[in-house]
């Protein structure tokens, strides 16, 4: 404890303190990679997480691809359910670990830190995304090296840049949702930790991940298509099964959906964040982990 | 009052700030904050003393841009904290005792990183200014330890880091020793000391429940109550202002209901001893000759003393005489 602080502020001590340089772009950049990076080595530090994101989502997808075997459907399904399991993996971390992130900042008391830093909020909210889905896409690997070497399922003739292209559009639109969801989580607390439980299933039903949404009939197809999660679903199998996939909507509007999606999705994530933080200095709550 | 580091601007300024929290479900409104004015210059270290429910946090949330006034003025390097809280913040670190920062998943030198780059510290700086925080605080050997992993006076040694590893001009610590061993609360006080000291121009806000540690740190203490300051000095000029008398305590059994006064010198009660049954009664006697005449006037109203000890005018005799109650001290006994 004896050891000299000057080097805290490295060179002589100003008269009066120097201005401060932490804002701007450099800023952001620093906070979404800062956060990024919890999110990135969280996952590679606990193996447990590896079986119960990894692992399990996968098993949903496994029992389809026996059932459509069983049941002698046509090759594509089972690509289909594939598909449907990869993308329930980013789902699950959407869902739970983007939406629910904030409310336990909260009970940990971290939320006061956050507000009280000068890094953009919506830096945190981006950093937690991409680390998220970083984090996500080691895992839905596990998922597409079930579906290529366990089940040996096929696909047709793709291009990978379209592949990757709607790829990312499906993921910036479904991790600006969960932007969304965190405020929302954090403003109705456990009340909607609880709806979104009770959603969870609803979802993956309305969303086709199992199966070719089409056969949900009109109606359904309509409630459907208001979902981020269903028109990526449908738009990646449509890449990357062609005519085989039954598809929803022709892939160009699905991408533009997709797109509109995401736009809206950080924008109300942006509002939200906004409107949270002024509420919790308002009112002086939300910040406290016992309200 | 130590001198401004040439600015006139004071590093924090209240004028007439309030705050009133809505009733929760029908109760009447809390009046945290009932009109405060406070000038922190530059280069202080200055405390805030008051009791439980006093305002001390409030006026921290405030001045951290983590609470609206209801009215009234707070500026911190200049910069309004509504209007300007983005300014503000670029300025100031906040550390508050047993708080939870960070991710259990992380590690020591990992988290504070991670914290330096929420306030823009550029990378090379901040790997740098890291180390040596590690280092100085005696982290060193948790480093690569996860955080889940520490003990409470680790984890808190760790925040206390992190509220420097962005080299803020404004310092707010919110009772940053709480839960400390006495080693390291000492260590770290001695810490704070050194980079006020060595870093002019640097403030730090200070609030704590120990006295002593106010009485040994700060420059300046405001001591406030129900939302009010009420007197606003360095330490020796606070003690000074009580000076003149002995301070007495005493041991006693069997108090009267109400009992407020012995002999017209008022009382207050520090905390009972229920094992023995007995409270200790704490006066102020302008002449140490009155003692055996109060000692007769508590055995006339069948009180007894079962112990009595004096001592030197202290920080919390201050406290107790503005006040009117010690910082833990309960109202009269029933």
């Amino acid at each position: 404890m004896s050891q000299a602080l000057g080097t805290i502020a490295p060179g002589a001590a100003p008269a009066v303190p120097r201005g401060p340089r932490n804002r701007g772009v450099r800023l952001f950049v620093q906070t979404l990679l800062a956060r990024t990076y919890v999110r990135v080595v969280g996952s590679l530090r606990e193996p447990t997480w590896m079986i119960s994101d990894a692992l399990f989502p996968n098993l949903g997808m496994c029992a389809f691809v026996l059932l459509y075997r069983a049941l002698k459907a046509p090759a594509s399904y089972e690509a289909l359910a594939l598909i449907g399991g990869v993308l329930t993996t980013y789902w699950i971390n959407v869902l739970w670990g983007m939406g629910a992130q904030l409310y336990w900042e909260k009970q940990q008391g971290q939320l006061q830190l956050y507000f009280a830093a000068p890094c953009s909020r919506l830096a945190i909210l981006t950093g937690m995304a991409l680390g998220g889905l970083v984090a996500t896409v080691l895992r839905s690997l596990v998922g597409v090296a079930i579906g290529i070497w366990v089940f040996h399922i096929q696909v047709a003739p793709f291009s990978p840049w379209v592949l990757a292209g709607v790829f990312v559009l499906t993921m910036v639109a479904l991790y600006a949702l969960g932007m969304t969801l965190s405020s929302l989580f954090l403003l109705y607390g456990r009340e909607a930790w609880h709806t979104a439980n009770a959603l969870q299933e609803p979802v993956y039903f309305l969303s086709g991940l199992y199966f070719p949404i089409r056969t949900l009939g009109t109606l359904g197809m309509v409630a459907a298509g208001i979902l981020p999660l269903t028109l990526g679903t449908d738009a990646l199998r449509q890449v990357l099964l062609g005519a085989s996939a039954h598809g929803l909507l022709p892939l160009g509007l699905e991408c533009l959906a997709l797109g509109g999606f995401a736009v809206l999705f950080l924008w109300l994530a942006s509002v939200s964040m906004r409107y949270l933080e002024s509420l919790s200095k308002r009112e002086g709550r939300l910040t406290q982990r016992w309200q | 009052m130590a001198p401004s580091h040439g600015s006139e601007i004071p590093a924090v300024e209240t004028r007439g700030l309030k705050r009133v929290f809505k009733g929760a479900r029908g109760s009447p409104e809390v009046v945290a904050l009932a009109g405060v004015d406070l000038r922190i210059e530059r280069g202080e270290i200055f405390g805030l003393l008051g009791p439980n429910g006093a305002g001390k946090t409030t006026a921290i949330k405030i001045l951290n841009t983590l609470l609206y006034p209801t009215s009234g003025e707070a500026r911190v390097a200049g910069h309004d904290v509504v209007r300007e809280s983005a300014e503000v913040r670029r300025r100031i670190a906040l550390v508050s005792g047993g708080e939870a920062s960070g991710y259990g998943i992380l590690n020591v030198r990992e988290c504070l990183w991670m914290f330096s780059q929420f306030y823009g510290v550029p990378r090379v700086e901040a790997n740098a200014r890291v180390d040596r925080l590690i280092a100085t605080l005696g982290l060193a050997d948790l480093a690569k330890t996860r955080i889940n992993r520490l003990s409470t006076g680790q984890r808190q040694r760790m925040n206390f880091a992190r509220g420097f590893v962005s080299d803020p001009e404004i310092l707010f610590l919110d009772e940053p020793t709480l839960g400390m061993d006495v080693t390291a609360a000492r260590e770290l006080r001695e810490f704070v000391l050194q980079w006020v000291r060595e870093q002019p121009g640097r403030t730090v806000l200070l609030t704590t429940h120990y006295m002593a540690e106010a009485d040994l740190m700060c420059d300046r203490i405001a001591i406030i109550d129900r939302g009010r300051t009420l007197a606003c000095d360095t330490p020796a000029a606070l003690r000074r202002s009580v000076e003149g008398g002995q301070h007495v305590e005493l041991e006693v059994l069997g108090v009267p209901e109400g009992l407020a006064d012995v002999d017209g010198i008022p009382v207050t009660w520090g905390a009972p001893h229920p094992e023995r049954g007995t409270h200790t009664m704490k006066l102020r006697l302008a002449d140490g000759g009155r003692l055996p005449l109060v000692l007769r006037a508590l055995d006339a109203r069948g009180v007894a003393v079962r112990g009595v000890s004096t001592r030197e005018t202290s920080l919390e005799d201050a406290f107790i005489a503005i006040v009117g109650r010690g910082l833990d001290d309960s109202e009269a006994p029933r």
